[in-house]
């Protein structure tokens, strides 16, 4: 008699858990293993978190009802590629097409998460973009890991209004860069001409590399880390002075308080990439037209900048219809229509070069009052400097994070050497410990 | 319902009138201290309301707690984002909490009450090992039920989130000490003696006399399913599945070359609370009844 109660309770159990099938299986479940036959409709799922993929995709899902792309919104970059990962470890769940940036490309590769395209790819697909964009895919062999959507050569961004009142030049090298916030904080205690953010690894990393380093370096199977090298502790003890002596501000950018200096004028300079506009009208829309946009402060006489910030596209290993998805991320990157969309709707400063004219004819709504703002952005982009991306930028960012966020409380420029050589040291010692051959 | 708010005092009839009377007594350093934790609980909602009604631009340069106009402007905003995706989260966020508590009541009712009444081998064992579930957060389970689900193909569906919230040790633990406590075993023995079946028993006595401690686990299981975040974060990867939290949460997240949506994420946060305190006003009568009432009361 007991046991047949249990037996009975367990009995509902089971029917209500029919029942919350029955209820939930009107879901827009929408990744699909259907075939692969011709004419059939293909459905490819886009992971992505770059505003202005809905338009691109409904532009090409109006020209090609056989192959429907569907974007879902992530959770802008890590998360995002966590996730990713999550999915390629646990053997399905992951989205057909999925955005990648350019330092996170060697991770994936190395995680098995993207498809090789190569063989799948439209042919001349390659000729539309830079050499050095172009090898940010394919990581220097012959397979294909992605067709480059944006990049973000960086550019100094500052208040001409603020800068004409003070009677301030716009620096043109690091050492008059300091000298100018050194004025500008004088005149104004208040006021910065920057911030030191030791949660951006990625802009660390993009002023590192126009000052000529290179995190990483693969010769044949052994990885090198050069995270500690001359160059980068150069401009870890330059920003390390500025902060010690209070010219540059130590909070990190993207916070609800930095937002509030970019409204009240408090923060007078952004060390920014070409996508700053669009970030500056989100944040501060009524400082529309006070901002002006110049070459990066130069360390010698030659003209370079670095890059922060861009992805590609890329197939997963785990899509079903790599032809179709490549076929798409071709178009979505290198065809007038779509890069004029990419332009119009997200705001990112298109990889694909002949399209760039078109698609960049206007400068962007924000910076109306620079109408060469496109022309002088294109005369930067072609001095990025060369860059090799290892694969666990995931643990040097982290550490960075952990390091430069000691360092900035310190305030100390000999803490931010530290930093540097703790983000080296941490660095190494995953590489070796992940079973990558590390060369000493 | 009336009768059981009048709290029914053993004590006679004169020492009653000076309880009442040191009762009435507001205590100085007693209403500070309230006073205070209520200003704690409210201020953070007070800034999400007045922080909603500011357009992007006052968001970071107005004063903190002076109110602005733009709050429809807001919701509009937030409405037109990707053709009202916003407002499919809310729903999925009704099903997932509506539908995930309703059964998790239903499953903590029978097997508190199964725990509470009935003899059977291994019961301890069974109440320890859901005791012990009681200690371990729910986020640490995540991602194994994610790599579960992923081997049955089930995730990236309403159910990948609905599953894993219909177990919840905490409403089985409240449930079982809640029916040992108001429903007496003779109360069970009368049904059964007059020939209701073990199920209609249940259904019908038990659960009646349980309805105070399962609006309780109702309330929590609720509370908790609308505010998780890491399950369906990991679980969803569809954002028409989304429920509120995370689809929030990528709106913040668009990576560094991208403006966060702060006044939209703020108005959809509000938003978001109002359904809750709805629910809250209309079930708090039921925390009314003393939770120690029994079967025997009036």
């Amino acid at each position: 008699m007991r046991l047949h109660t249990s037996l009975r309770l367990a009995a509902v159990v089971a029917a209500t858990a029919l029942l919350a099938t029955a209820c939930s299986s009107g879901g827009g479940d929408e990744t699909t293993d259907g075939s692969t036959g011709s004419g059939e409709k293909v459905e490819l799922t886009f992971w992505t978190w770059a505003p202005g993929m809905e338009e691109v995709v409904d532009a090409w899902n109006a020209k090609n009802p056989n192959i429907h792309v569907t974007v879902n919104k992530q959770d802008g970059g890590d998360p995002a590629v966590t996730k990713l990962l999550t999915a390629i470890k646990a053997g399905s769940g992951a989205p057909d097409i999925f955005q990648t940036e350019y330092q996170k490309i060697p991770t994936l590769v190395s995680s098995d998460a993207l498809a090789d395209i190569a063989d799948v790819l439209p042919d001349g697909t390659k000729d539309h973009f830079a050499a050095g964009t172009w090898e940010a895919v394919t990581l220097g062999s012959d397979a294909v890991y992605g067709v480059p959507q944006d990049s973000g050569p960086m550019e100094f961004y500052y208040r001409d209004d603020v800068f004409q009142q003070l009677g301030l030049q716009v620096p043109t090298t690091w050492e008059q860069y300091a000298e100018v916030a050194e004025q500008l904080h004088t005149a104004d205690p208040t006021k910065y001409l920057g911030t030191f953010s030791a949660t951006d690894a990625g802009w660390f990393t993009g002023l590192t590399q126009q000052a000529g380093a290179s995190w990483w370096g693969i010769d044949g199977d052994a990885w090198s880390v050069e995270i500690n090298s001359v160059q980068t502790l150069k401009v870890a003890q330059y920003w390390g002075d500025l902060v010690e002596k209070g010219v540059i501000d130590n909070k990190p950018m993207y916070t609800p308080e930095w937002n509030a200096a970019l409204n009240d004028g408090t923060q007078v300079g952004w060390l920014s990439a070409i996508w700053a506009p669009g970030v500056l009208e989100g944040n501060a829309p009524d400082t529309a037209g006070k901002w002006k946009m110049a070459p990066m402060p130069q360390w010698d006489g030659d003209n370079a900048t670095g890059n922060w910030g861009g992805s590609a596209s890329s197939v997963t290993s785990q899509s079903k219809h790599a032809k179709e998805a490549a076929q798409f991320i071709a178009w979505m990157n290198s065809d007038q229509e779509a890069v004029n969309i990419l332009v119009s709707a997200g705001g990112l400063y298109p990889a694909d070069i002949p399209g760039q004219a078109e698609a960049l004819a206007n400068p962007p709504a924000f910076f109306s009052n620079q109408p060469d703002f496109y022309t002088l952005a294109g005369q930067i982009a072609q001095t990025v400097t060369p860059f090799t991306y290892g694969p666990n930028v995931n643990v040097a960012y982290s550490a960075y994070n952990d390091e430069f966020g000691k360092a900035t409380e310190a305030k100390k420029a000999s803490a931010f050497t530290d930093a540097v050589q703790a983000m080296q040291t941490a660095t190494v010692d995953d590489l070796k410990s992940s079973g990558f051959t590390v060369k000493d | 319902m009336t009768t059981t708010l009048t709290r029914p005092s053993p004590t006679p009839v004169p020492v009653r009138t000076s309880l009442d009377q040191r009762r009435h007594r507001p205590s100085a350093p007693a209403t500070i201290t309230l006073l205070l934790g209520a200003l704690y609980c409210l201020l953070p909602v007070v800034w999400v309301v007045m922080a909603s009604s500011k357009s992007a631009g006052e968001l970071f340069s107005t004063f903190t707690f002076a109110p602005s106009t733009h709050l429809w402007d807001n919701i509009q905003e937030l409405s037109t984002y990707r053709g009202g995706l916003y407002w499919r989260w809310m729903v999925n966020t009704v099903i997932y909490a509506g539908v995930g508590g309703g059964l998790s009541v239903l499953i903590s009712a029978m097997a508190g009450y199964g725990l509470a009444k009935y003899q059977f081998v291994g019961k301890k064992a069974i109440f320890y090992v859901i005791l012990a579930g009681v200690l371990v957060p729910g986020v640490v389970l995540a991602v194994p039920q994610y790599l579960l689900l992923a081997k049955v193909g089930l995730t990236n569906t309403y159910l990948s989130v609905l599953l894993p919230s219909l177990i919840s040790p905490y409403g089985i633990y409240l449930s079982r000490i809640y029916a040992a406590a108001a429903v007496p075993d003779d109360v069970i023995e009368a049904a059964r003696t007059d020939g209701a079946g073990e199920l209609k028993t249940f259904l019908q006595i038990a659960v009646p006399m349980m309805k105070p401690g399962l609006v309780t686990v109702f309330l929590f299981q609720f509370v908790a399913i609308w505010n998780n975040f890491m399950l369906p974060y990991i679980m969803l990867g569809n954002d028409r599945l989304f429920p509120i939290t995370v689809g929030l949460s990528g709106l913040l997240n668009q990576g560094a070359s991208q403006p966060a949506m702060y006044t939209s994420v703020i108005t959809g946060a509000l938003l978001s609370i109002i359904p809750l305190a709805a629910l809250f006003l209309t079930l708090q009568r039921y925390w009314q009844v003393d939770l120690a009432a029994g079967a025997v009361k009036a």
